[in-house]
């Protein structure tokens, strides 16, 4: 069996405008049913956390960066090209490769969320 | 709101920002308009970023104002580089907080695009900046590489109509730079100028007789004043420096102290000497003795312990020693004794604007009380009458300011005869002009010296003969029964010795 691929996500919003939201509806499906293995999702919103969209020397929002496994890739906007996203994550790729071993597992998810918004696209 | 407090009727006007930078606030009257955008536009090469940098560099060294620098296109570290070359201590400024750099190039891993978005991330990043560094002024450099960066040009058009739309509402005053592709062309790419359309400034880089001339305009500052048309800049070592002409006043002080010129006779033929602070010009066909004018109102300086500088364009430092010793001056000593300062330099080494900076900065640190050029036609070699023209004003509106006594030489094209000394724009705004010229006198060639104007003097009308020998040169009165000296072809005058006696008689009988 391959081994567990652990992935690091990040994905910057501004605050709930409908690019930001269809970003993140996506971006959760494609976690949901198209990915095994274990991850960690941070949503950061540039409205509330400039300072972490400095660090990162974020300028589109949505971006979504995949900080591990390496290399470290970015997709810009809602996401709403799915085949470009599953390309971004190296996702295709591990699919063809993975058809053998039809069985994954779905582990666990880590998911952190500090965007405190009462409406918080979690639910979605 | 946002504004800065005004006080009383001038509430409701633009309010301006000085720059800092040289000249640039005569041409725009006082500065950029407070809390807007102004687009910096122009060809690539132009000196756009540096225009920025030096907006951003003097906020923070003269008025305290701290800036964020946003780039689009080289990293920080390669800014705050090539800042250093213009003596900017940039790295300074970060390190007290004063100065941002916010890094927006493009990620060297590239980017994928997977649906629409937008630049909140940079405008809310700009927005954070300018709140933690109170920043006051802000520069982004260029909006040009923004659309580079993106496929979607719609998108980032509107995004920077909101960027530019949130920076008024914090209320900083920004440049933005722009490119262009022709330097005649439409204001910039991407129809940028259409949404930041309040202020416009042109910068111009024009090959011109195969040099490069820098110049720049203000398109339009709207809803306030500005000087029109195009200023000559360079690039020097302290960054920009814009010569705007129509903007020197006409104001120097007028001196009634007179200076030598070294020849005492060409003294007396002055009315007692060059007034201090004026521009003298001696034109005439070469070999006519200009250099020996220039070198003994030179040596007159040094013997009264007075500092004197001379640029010459036409001959090496050796030619000029070596021809100074033959007049009995010696160069060397004056200089090694720090009276003297002569700065040698090829016509072409450069560009005008470059050799005025040269000449204003070498002046304001040696601090002479005199300054010659020689000559100063050898810089009109190759370039638009223009261009000269402005350069001619900027040095003399300099010296005038400084109070020097400017000697120029102008060497003339004709060799014997009547020439023009209004073709190069320069008789007008000298108050002396010497005139000397070849004349043939029974086969052999004489030298005439003439003081064609002086202004605010008395002045011998005569025509003299002026002989150059190992001491010097003399002036003599052989000339006085000559006519048509002017014309190189005199001829003797046969006075009629009866009515020239009742002439003077005459003059005689009046003056009882």
């Amino acid at each position: 069996m391959s081994p567990r691929k652990t992935y690091i996500l990040k994905l910057y919003v501004a605050g709930n405008t409908p690019n930001s939201m269809r970003a993140l509806k996506t971006l959760r499906n494609i976690l949901e049913t198209e990915f095994r293995g274990v991850y960690a999702l941070k949503v950061i919103d540039v409205l509330k956390n400039p300072q972490l969209a400095e660090e990162d020397k974020i300028l589109a929002t949505p971006t979504l960066s995949k900080i591990l496994p390496p290399p470290v890739r970015r997709i810009i906007g809602d996401l709403s090209d799915r085949e470009r996203v599953l390309i971004g994550l190296d996702l295709l790729y591990d699919e063809l490769a993975d058809n053998a071993f039809s069985s994954g597992f779905l582990d666990s998810v880590d998911e952190e969320n500090d965007t405190p918004d009462p409406e918080s696209p979690s639910d979605s | 709101m946002q504004f800065p407090p005004a006080s009383g009727s001038t509430q409701m006007q633009v309010q301006k920002l000085p720059t800092g930078i040289e000249g640039f606030d005569d041409v725009c009257q006082g500065g950029l308009p407070i809390g807007r955008s102004t687009l910096i536009s122009g060809t690539s090469g132009t000196g756009k970023t540096v225009f920025s940098l030096h907006f951003l560099h003097n906020g923070i060294k003269h008025f305290d104002e701290p800036g964020i620098f946003v780039t689009f296109e080289e990293s920080p570290l390669d800014i705050l580089r090539n800042a250093a070359s213009f003596g900017w201590n940039l790295q300074e400024m970060v390190e007290q907080d004063k100065l941002f750099i916010l890094d927006a190039s493009p990620d060297p891993d590239g980017q994928d695009v997977a649906g629409s978005f937008d630049l909140s991330g940079l405008i809310e990043r700009i927005n954070y900046a300018i709140r933690k560094y109170k920043a006051k002024r802000v520069a982004i450099d260029s909006i040009t590489a923004v659309f580079q960066q993106y496929d979607a040009v719609f998108v980032v058009r509107r995004e920077i109509f909101r960027l530019i739309a949130r920076l008024k509402e914090i209320g900083v005053t920004t440049v933005m730079t722009t490119e262009r592709i022709d330097e005649y062309g439409p204001i910039a790419r991407y129809g940028v100028e259409e949404f930041v359309s309040d202020n416009v400034v042109i910068l111009r880089n024009v090959l011109e007789g195969e040099r490069r001339r820098r110049t720049v305009e203000i398109l339009k500052l709207r809803g306030t004043t500005h000087m029109k048309g195009e200023f000559p800049f360079t690039m020097g070592t302290h960054g920009i420096s814009i010569f705007p002409l129509g903007a020197m006043r006409l104001t120097q002080r007028s001196s009634n102290v007179r200076v030598s010129s070294g020849v005492p006779r060409l003294d007396e033929m002055c009315g007692g000497g060059f007034f201090k602070d004026s521009i003298i010009l001696a034109t005439g066909a070469t070999g006519t003795g200009k250099t020996l004018l220039v070198s003994k109102f030179i040596e007159d300086a040094c013997r009264n312990k007075e500092r004197a500088i001379l640029f010459a364009y036409e001959e090496s430092r050796a030619q000029l020693l070596r021809n100074g010793t033959s007049w009995g001056i010696d160069f060397e000593q004056m200089e090694q004794d720090g009276v003297l300062k002569i700065i040698c330099a090829y016509p072409e080494s450069t560009g005008l604007e470059d050799h005025l900076q040269i000449i204003k900065t070498e002046i304001s640190q040696f601090k002479p009380s005199r300054m010659a050029i020689d000559s100063l036609s050898a810089l009109a070699r190759g370039v638009s009458h223009n261009a000269f023209r402005q350069f001619v004003i900027g040095v003399t509106g300099y010296a005038k300011q400084e109070e020097i006594a400017g000697f120029f030489t102008n060497t003339s094209e004709e060799f014997m005869g009547s020439h023009s000394i209004t073709d190069s724009h320069i008789s007008t705004i000298t108050d002396t002009i010497l005139m000397l010229q070849y004349v043939e006198i029974r086969g052999e060639m004489a030298r005439a010296l003439n003081v064609f104007k002086m202004r605010g003097s008395w002045h011998d009308k005569g025509i003299r003969e002026f002989v150059i020998t190992g001491n010097g040169p003399q002036i003599k009165d052989s000339f006085s029964n000559f006519e048509r000296i002017i014309s190189g072809v005199p001829h003797r005058v046969s006075t009629d010795e009866r009515s020239e006696l009742s002439r003077i008689a005459r003059g005689v009988a009046s003056e009882d």
